[in-house]
């Protein structure tokens, strides 16, 4: 028999904590993600330097982020940083970690991208003469945009996705809310459906206007549709 | 002006029951009209080549006798029983997936691209439907492969994968995948158009063996035309989904009466 | 202490949660690939609610994530009278997400399998069914291997969190011994290393050795 018992009334008693955690989740996810942003294309660039051994250490240490869990990585940050006098904050620790983490997801994207640039184009640019700041900014990273976009796409519903692995550390968004809500009240039910039921809201159309927005940088620039 | 169901027979019973029939077959793609009310019989032992320019619906007549696709108006019969109706309550209903495989027995295709399962060898290709679907034994299913092989020239490289084989190798392999299953109809679609010049003498080879030797009823769409003059007994030349002309060999290729054929036939020799 | 000394007092515990994550791998890997191909093939079909059922079922796994999955499967579960134990509740969580994205993958392998296979196969009156399991199949898996190689190392990844409902995996020995030692880096470090391990040198050569078998078995090599 189901016990199916459902209280509408502890549902809008506890909306609005979660809607305050939810806005700590998306930017959570959104500060993660610029972060990552950043620092993956420093990762991509960084393979591509004259010096072979700096590529394949830089390489070798992007494999390591990318194969180990997320969450492990948190705790490691957090946990760390005062073993040896620095002292770190949740949500501090927690960006570093989840920068660092999908830096290294975006910095294949971005290598991936980079490559899908017929090498022409290489030799075009440089028989023109530009500069490698402006054969990467003009010529190759516009070029690789369109294969990029999947992928990035992608990685942003998944950070959002993975926020929740902050709650272990102590970030106040919508996992470690919801947590705190259900040892409150001894009632597990509503607090983790509202949870499920949120992320559905926000991943599921950001991932179709992702792929709209996909569908239109590709017609944008003339090639064909997937 | 619409035939209704009921004025095709659930059974053809002349003297002279042809191997293959279409029976005013219409096939639409979308708004493309592909086979206009095609009337086409085909005798037992008949080899029949059908030519015309592309999109003239040369390959559909074959795919809708293999009924890869299906019609949209009409009746096809195989040896004299309706292949894509069926016989329910006493009248023809359309075909159901069992009835439809059951009456593919009696037809085997051979493709342009060949088509053969990559990751089974030559012998295994020909085994295999004769295992699955006829319930053949494996003893027995290999002897028929064998022997088929043999006689396609094959036997040499029965353990083969098609990854190491030519293109006119692999198609004399899928032609004896298709005679293992002991069909009473072969279909060639454009069997020659993928291959090297230089192969294509052995793949016609073959065919005209199966002509000489068999008498296995035909159906050929093809490119080669001075093959197709050879060994046909008919030409049908095809145009906007219905024949323009038939005749035989001579008659179509050395007297051709529409000013349509003329012209395809003279574009053809200009390419050649 | 040193490193040496560390994984001398320690190195027990963290064979004894590796062994725990890899069990917990597996299963969740095999429930991940039954349910992969079940629902890659309902996506593949034309019935409506076949379709329509795996296409919510991907939507949701996906669409989540998975500490909330596993949270509610152990948490919530139970309300409407399927209490599971943590160690089950761990790998079906993380066999039922992952199995998601698998589906697609299925759905994409048999997809990319040239249209002229399945014609032929129709031309020799094969059944569906035999047409899918001698035919299609057996290339479509060729094909998916790669993506699932990063899926199934997705899927190492994922296990880890069922630390979080105690189940006595990897990481969770990797926090009892920080809780009581404090030694962090090394702790947490260790850890890291062999869930590295794990996946370089496991996941991805096993991966490339049933490429090489797939290859061999279509006479490319």
């Amino acid at each position: 028999m189901i016990m199916f018992d459902w209280r509408w009334s502890f549902v809008w008693e506890i909306l609005p904590r979660l809607a305050k955690a939810t806005g700590n989740t998306v930017l959570a996810a959104l500060l993660g993600y610029g972060i990552a942003m950043v620092l993956g294309l420093i990762f991509a660039l960084a393979q591509r330097t004259p010096f072979p051994y700096l590529n394949r250490m830089i390489r070798e240490s992007v494999e390591f982020i990318r194969s180990t869990p997320l969450v492990l990585q948190i705790f490691f940050v957090f946990y760390v940083g005062p073993q040896f006098g620095i002292m770190l904050s949740p949500w501090t620790a927690g960006m570093i970690a989840i920068g660092l983490h999908y830096a290294s997801y975006l910095s294949e994207v971005y290598r991936a991208g980079i490559d899908s640039v017929p090498r022409g184009q290489w030799e075009a640019a440089t028989a023109l003469s530009l500069s490698t700041i402006r054969t990467y900014s003009r010529i190759i990273i516009p070029q690789a945009v369109p294969t990029a976009f999947a992928g990035m796409g992608n990685y942003l519903v998944g950070i959002f996705k993975d926020t929740p692995m902050l709650s272990v550390i102590g970030v106040a968004e919508l996992m470690h809310t919801a947590n705190a809500i259900g040892s409150e009240h001894y009632r597990f039910l509503e607090p983790y459906t509202l949870v499920g039921l949120i992320f559905l809201v926000i991943s599921l159309p950001t991932a179709a206007g992702l792929r709209r927005a996909e569908a239109k940088i590709r017609k944008r620039m003339g090639l064909r549709p997937l | 002006m619409k035939t209704s169901l009921k004025d095709y027979p659930l059974q053809l019973k002349d003297d002279q029951v042809p191997m293959v029939r279409f029976q005013n077959v219409t096939k639409r793609y979308g708004d493309l009209l592909v086979l206009d009310s095609l009337n086409l019989d085909v005798q037992e032992g008949e080899m029949v080549t059908i030519i015309g320019p592309s999109g003239s619906g040369k390959t559909t007549v074959l795919r809708m006798l293999m009924a890869l696709e299906q019609i949209n108006s009409g009746v096809i019969y195989v040896d004299g029983e309706p292949m894509t109706h069926m016989v329910r309550n006493g009248s023809l209903t359309w075909s159901d997936s069992k009835y439809l495989r059951r009456q593919r027995l009696n037809i085997g295709m051979c493709f342009q691209h060949f088509n053969l399962f990559p990751h089974m060898t030559a012998l295994e290709n020909c085994i295999e439907a004769p295992i699955q679907v006829l319930g053949l034994s494996k003893i027995d299913a290999v002897k028929r492969a064998e022997d088929l092989l043999d006689m396609v020239g094959m036997l040499e490289k029965a353990h083969e994968h098609p990854s190491r084989l030519s293109g006119g190798q692999q198609q004399r392999v899928a032609i004896a995948r298709s005679l293992a299953m002991r069909p009473k109809v072969m279909l060639f679609d454009e069997v020659t158009s993928a291959l090297d010049p230089e192969v294509i003498g052995e793949v016609t080879q073959v065919i005209r063996k199966l002509v000489e030797k068999h008498h296995l009823t035909m159906l050929m769409v093809t490119h080669q035309m001075g093959f197709a003059r050879e060994i046909s007994d008919r030409v049908c030349f095809f145009y906007d989904g219905k024949i323009e002309e038939q005749g035989t060999p001579d008659q179509l290729f050395g007297d051709p009466q529409s000013e349509r054929t003329q012209q395809f036939l003279s574009a053809v020799l200009e390419a050649n | 202490m040193t490193y040496l000394e560390f994984l001398k007092i320690y190195g027990p515990q963290f064979v004894g949660g590796s062994i725990t994550t890899a069990m917990q791998a597996l299963l969740a890997a095999a429930l991940a690939i039954m349910i992969a191909i079940a629902a890659g093939l309902m996506r593949l079909s034309k019935n409506r609610l076949v379709y329509g059922t795996a296409t919510v079922y991907i939507e949701v796994f996906r669409g989540t994530s998975l500490l909330v999955q596993l949270y509610w499967i152990f948490f919530v579960l139970p309300l409407f009278g399927l209490s599971l134990e943590k160690f089950t509740a761990g790998y079906i969580a993380v066999g039922m997400n992952l199995g998601a994205y698998g589906a697609e993958l299925v759905r994409g392998g048999i997809l990319s399998v040239p249209r002229g296979q399945w014609e032929a196969a129709t031309a020799l009156s094969m059944s569906p069914a035999k047409r899918m399991i001698r035919i299609i199949f057996p290339q479509a898996f060729l094909n998916m291997l790669p993506p699932w190689g990063n899926l199934l190392i997705e899927l190492l990844k994922g296990t880890a969190l069922v630390a979080l409902i105690s189940v006595a995996d990897l990481m969770f020995v990797a926090r009892k011994i920080n809780g009581s030692t404090y030694l962090s880096a090394q702790a947490f470090g260790s850890a890291l290393i062999i869930y590295y391990i794990m996946s370089r040198t496991l996941v991805t050569p096993f991966m490339r050795w049933l490429e090489l078998v797939m290859n061999r078995k279509l006479g490319k090599v």
